[in-house]
C-alpha cells in the first residue's frame, strides 16, 4: 500500500525536466516558459477544475453527463474517480483532453487549468501539442487501442516523434527503451511485432510505454485494467504505481474498482449521475465515508472473510437519466436514509472531518439526521 | 495467456514463428489458394508478355505479310497455314491484310495492361481522396461528395465515354498513345465510384476504433491519423478492389474497342481484333477466337487473382485453414 506516500519529490522532479524541454518557438512554448518562470513546483495545483459540465445533445434530450464537477490535482499526485457505470468518469476524465466525439458532446461549462493553462482556450493545434506531450492516456481495452497494421515499435515511437521531433532511430531507442522499462522482455527484437503477437497484459504494458513516451505530467488512466485478468491486474497496477513515481507523473484512475482505488490513490471523488458526490483522502472516504451512495459502494464490495457464500449486496435501483436531473438529490429514489427535505433541493459539497473531505449529503452536514 | 508465464511463451513461439507480420500472413494464405495460383501466374505471364512482347513478336503487329495472302487467293491465312514457296510460317494465322495474328495479340496484352494499370491509377488517385475527405469529414463535405458520385455513378458509362471520345479525338489529349490514353481516362472517370464508396464506408467504421481514440489521445495530427492509422488499415479491401475492378476495365476497353472508339488503326487491342474477325466469322473463325480466348483469360485470371487475395486478406479468416 503506498497510499500515505509522499510523492512530493517526484513531482518536482517532473517540472523540472519540463523547463528544459519547452520549445519557446511556438507561441504555446513561450506562453508555458512565462508561466513557468513565476511559478516554483507546488506553488499551483498541476489540474484545477472548476464546474467543469459537459452534455449531450442527443434525440432524445441534453444529456448532462457531467455536471458541475469541481476538482483538484497535485504534482505527482493519484486521484482516483470512482462510481459505477454511466456516472460520468470517463466523460470527465475525456472533457480534461477535450476528446468528447463532438457532435453529440460539448463542454458547456468551466474551466480546466493544467499547469497553469486554460485548456479550454487553447486552439486545436495548441491542444493537439499538449496531447500525449504533457497528457497521457490509457484506454480501458488494449486489444482494440492499438492498430492492427502497425507495428508497435512504430507506434510508440510516433508520440516521440510527433512531439518531440525525435528522429527515426532517436525515437526508435527511446521506444525500446519504454518498452524495456514497462517490462517486456527482448524489447529490441520485438519492436517490429504487431499486436496480435502479444497478449493481453502486454498490450496494455505498451499503452502504457506509448502514454508514457513523452514524460507527460499528467496519466490518465480510464479503467486500465477492466478488461484484464486479476493476476494481470495487479501487475498492470504495479507498473502505473512505480512507472508515475519514477516520472513524477501524477495519475487520474478511473475505476469501478474500490479495491484499485484503495490501493492506488492518494485522494478519491466518488461520481454519482455527472457529479462528485464525496472527496476526500482515500483512508477518510474509505473508513469515514460520509455519503450513503460510499457506502452503499463499499457495501457492496465481496468479502474474504464472509463465512457463509453470502449474496453480493447491491445498491437498489439504477442511476437516474441524465437527461432531465431534477432538482433532488440525485441519489434521493436509491436512499435508505432519504427525507422529505433531500427531494426538494439537492445538496452542495461541504466539508467533513478530515482534510478536504466533502460530501454532498443533508443527512450526513452538521445536525443532520444520518449518525 | 496468464501473464506470469506469457513472456516466456510469446517468445517461444516467437522462435518458431519469426514474425511474418500481416502481410506475411496473407501472402501464406494466398499461397494455399490454387486458383489464386493459377491466376497469379497467368497475370504475371501476361505482365510479361506485355513488358518484353515487342522484343519476342515475330512481326511488328503492323507489318503486313502481303505476299503470303496474295499467293493463298487473298484470304486470311489460318493458323500454321503452309503456302507453297514460303518458308515461313504463322503460327496463329493472319488477318486479310497479312498481318500476324500472334503478334497483334502480343501487342494486345500490352493495351489491356495498360489499361489496367492506368484505370486503376485514376480509380484510386479519385477514389481514395474522395472517400477518406467523406468519411473523415463527415457531414456537409459527406453529403456533398456522396451526392458527385451518385451523379457519376447514375450518369451512363458508355454514355460519357463516347461523349469524351467525341469531344477531344482531334486534340493531343485524344490522340496520345494511339487514342487509347483517352480510353483509359474515361473508363478511370467513370469506375471510381466503386473506389470512393468502399473507402469511405472502410472509413467510417475504422474512424470509429479505439485506436483511433488513442492516437487522438497522443496528439497525431488529423492528416496522419488517415493516411498512417485508417488508410493502412482499409489496404486489404483496396487491393482486392483493383484486382477486381482490372478485369471490369480491360472488358470495359474491349467493348469500346469493339464498338470502334478508341484503339486507332493500325493498332488494336484485343476488343477491336475480335471486332474485325467478326466479318469472317464463319470461314476463318480463329480471327474473333483468339483475341476472344485472350480476352477470356484475363479477365478469368485476375478474377481468381482478386478471389484469392479476398480471402487472404479477410481479417475473419485470421489463424483459420
Amino acid at each position: 500500500m503506498t497510499v500515505s506516500d509522499p510523492q512530493a519529490p517526484a513531482g518536482g522532479a517532473g517540472v523540472t525536466e519540463l523547463d528544459e524541454s519547452v520549445d519557446i518557438a511556438t507561441e504555446e512554448g513561450r506562453r508555458l516558459a512565462e508561466r513557468l518562470a513565476d511559478n516554483r513546483p507546488h506553488a499551483r495545483k498541476l489540474l484545477e477544475v472548476r464546474n467543469l459540465s459537459t452534455q449531450f445533445f442527443t434525440r432524445d434530450g441534453v444529456v448532462h453527463a457531467v455536471d458541475e464537477v469541481s476538482f483538484d490535482l497535485d504534482y505527482g499526485e493519484t486521484l482516483g474517480l470512482v462510481g459505477e457505470s454511466g456516472c460520468g468518469k470517463s466523460v470527465t476524465a475525456l472533457s480534461l483532453v477535450r476528446l468528447i466525439p463532438d457532435p453529440p458532446g460539448q463542454i458547456v461549462d468551466g474551466q480546466i487549468i493544467f499547469d497553469g493553462i486554460d485548456i479550454l482556450k487553447l486552439s486545436r493545434a495548441e491542444m493537439r501539442r499538449l496531447r500525449g506531450r504533457k497528457i497521457g492516456f490509457i484506454f480501458q481495452d488494449p486489444m482494440t487501442s492499438l492498430n492492427p497494421t502497425l507495428p508497435i515499435g512504430f507506434q510508440i515511437s510516433e508520440s516521440a516523434r510527433t512531439h518531440l521531433g525525435l528522429s527515426r532511430s532517436a525515437a526508435g531507442d527511446r521506444a525500446v527503451e519504454l518498452l524495456s522499462k514497462v517490462g517486456i522482455p527482448r524489447a529490441r527484437d520485438r519492436m517490429g511485432d504487431y499486436p496480435h503477437q502479444f497478449s493481453g497484459g502486454m498490450r496494455q504494458r505498451v499503452m502504457i510505454a506509448i502514454a508514457l513516451a513523452c514524460d507527460p505530467m499528467l496519466l490518465l488512466a480510464d479503467e486500465p485494467t477492466t478488461a484484464l485478468d486479476v493476476t494481470i491486474q495487479a501487475q498492470i497496477l504495479d507498473l502505473i504505481r512505480s512507472l508515475s513515481a519514477e516520472f513524477g507523473t501524477a495519475v487520474i484512475l478511473i475505476t469501478h474498482d474500490l479495491g484499485i482505488a484503495a490501493g492506488m490513490c492518494n485522494r478519491v471523488n466518488v461520481m454519482y449521475a455527472g457529479r462528485i458526490v464525496e472527496t476526500g483522502v482515500v483512508d477518510d472516504v474509505f473508513e469515514k465515508a460520509r455519503h450513503p451512495y460510499a457506502w452503499g459502494l463499499l457495501d457492496s464490495l465481496p468479502r474474504l472473510n464472509e463465512t457463509k457464500a453470502a449474496r453480493l449486496r447491491t445498491i437498489e435501483g439504477l442511476p437516474p437519466d441524465l437527461i432531465d436531473p431534477g432538482v433532488e438529490c440525485r441519489f434521493s429514489p436509491r436512499c435508505h436514509y432519504v427525507q422529505d427535505k433531500c427531494r426538494t433541493a439537492e445538496p452542495e459539497l461541504t466539508p467533513r472531518e478530515g482534510v478536504g473531505h466533502l460530501a454532498r449529503c443533508f443527512g450526513t452536514e452538521p445536525g443532520g439526521w444520518i449518525p | 495467456m496468464t501473464e506470469q508465464t506469457g513472456a516466456i511463451e510469446t517468445g517461444v513461439v516467437l522462435e518458431k514463428r519469426r514474425s511474418a507480420g500481416l502481410w506475411g500472413d496473407a501472402f501464406r494464405r494466398l499461397l494455399r489458394n490454387r486458383l489464386a495460383i493459377v491466376g497469379g501466374v497467368l497475370v504475371i505471364f501476361l505482365a510479361f508478355v506485355a513488358v518484353f512482347g515487342p522484343l519476342l513478336t515475330p512481326y511488328e503487329y503492323f507489318h503486313q505479310d502481303l505476299e503470303m495472302v496474295v499467293a493463298n487467293n487473298n484470304r486470311p491465312l489460318t493458323p500454321m497455314q503452309r503456302i507453297e514457296g514460303f518458308d515461313r510460317v504463322h503460327v496463329l494465322g493472319t488477318d486479310e491484310l497479312g498481318r500476324d495474328l500472334l503478334s497483334r495479340l502480343m501487342d494486345g496484352a500490352r493495351i489491356s495492361m495498360m489499361v489496367a494499370l492506368v484505370v486503376q491509377t485514376v480509380v484510386l488517385v479519385i477514389g481514395i481522396p474522395v472517400g477518406a475527405a467523406a468519411a473523415w469529414f463527415g457531414g456537409r463535405v459527406d453529403n456533398i461528395l456522396m451526392r458527385i458520385t451518385d451523379v457519376v455513378w447514375a450518369y451512363p458509362d458508355l454514355l460519357f465515354i463516347i461523349l469524351l471520345g467525341v469531344a477531344f479525338k482531334e486534340t493531343f489529349f485524344g490522340q496520345a498513345l494511339d487514342g487509347l490514353l483517352l480510353v483509359f481516362v474515361a473508363i478511370g472517370l467513370t469506375s471510381w465510384v466503386t473506389m470512393a464508396r468502399l473507402v469511405r464506408g472502410q472509413l467510417l467504421s475504422l474512424k470509429e476504433t479505439e485506436f483511433v481514440e488513442a492516437a487522438k489521445a497522443i496528439g497525431v495530427s488529423d492528416r496522419k491519423i488517415v493516411t498512417r492509422h485508417l488508410l493502412p488499415n482499409a489496404t486489404g479491401p483496396i487491393i482486392v478492389a483493383v484486382t477486381l475492378g482490372i478485369p471490369a476495365a480491360i472488358l470495359a476497353e474491349a467493348t469500346l474497342a469493339f464498338i470502334g472508339i478508341g484503339v486507332q488503326a493500325p493498332r488494336a487491342s484485343w476488343g477491336s481484333l475480335v471486332a474485325d474477325g467478326n466479318a469472317f466469322v464463319r470461314s476463318f473463325p480463329h480471327l474473333v477466337i483468339f483475341p476472344a480466348v485472350a480476352i477470356a483469360v484475363a479477365l478469368i485470371s485476375f478474377t481468381f487473382l482478386g478471389d484469392g487475395l479476398r480471402d487472404a486478406l479477410d481479417p475473419k479468416l485470421k489463424g483459420k485453414q
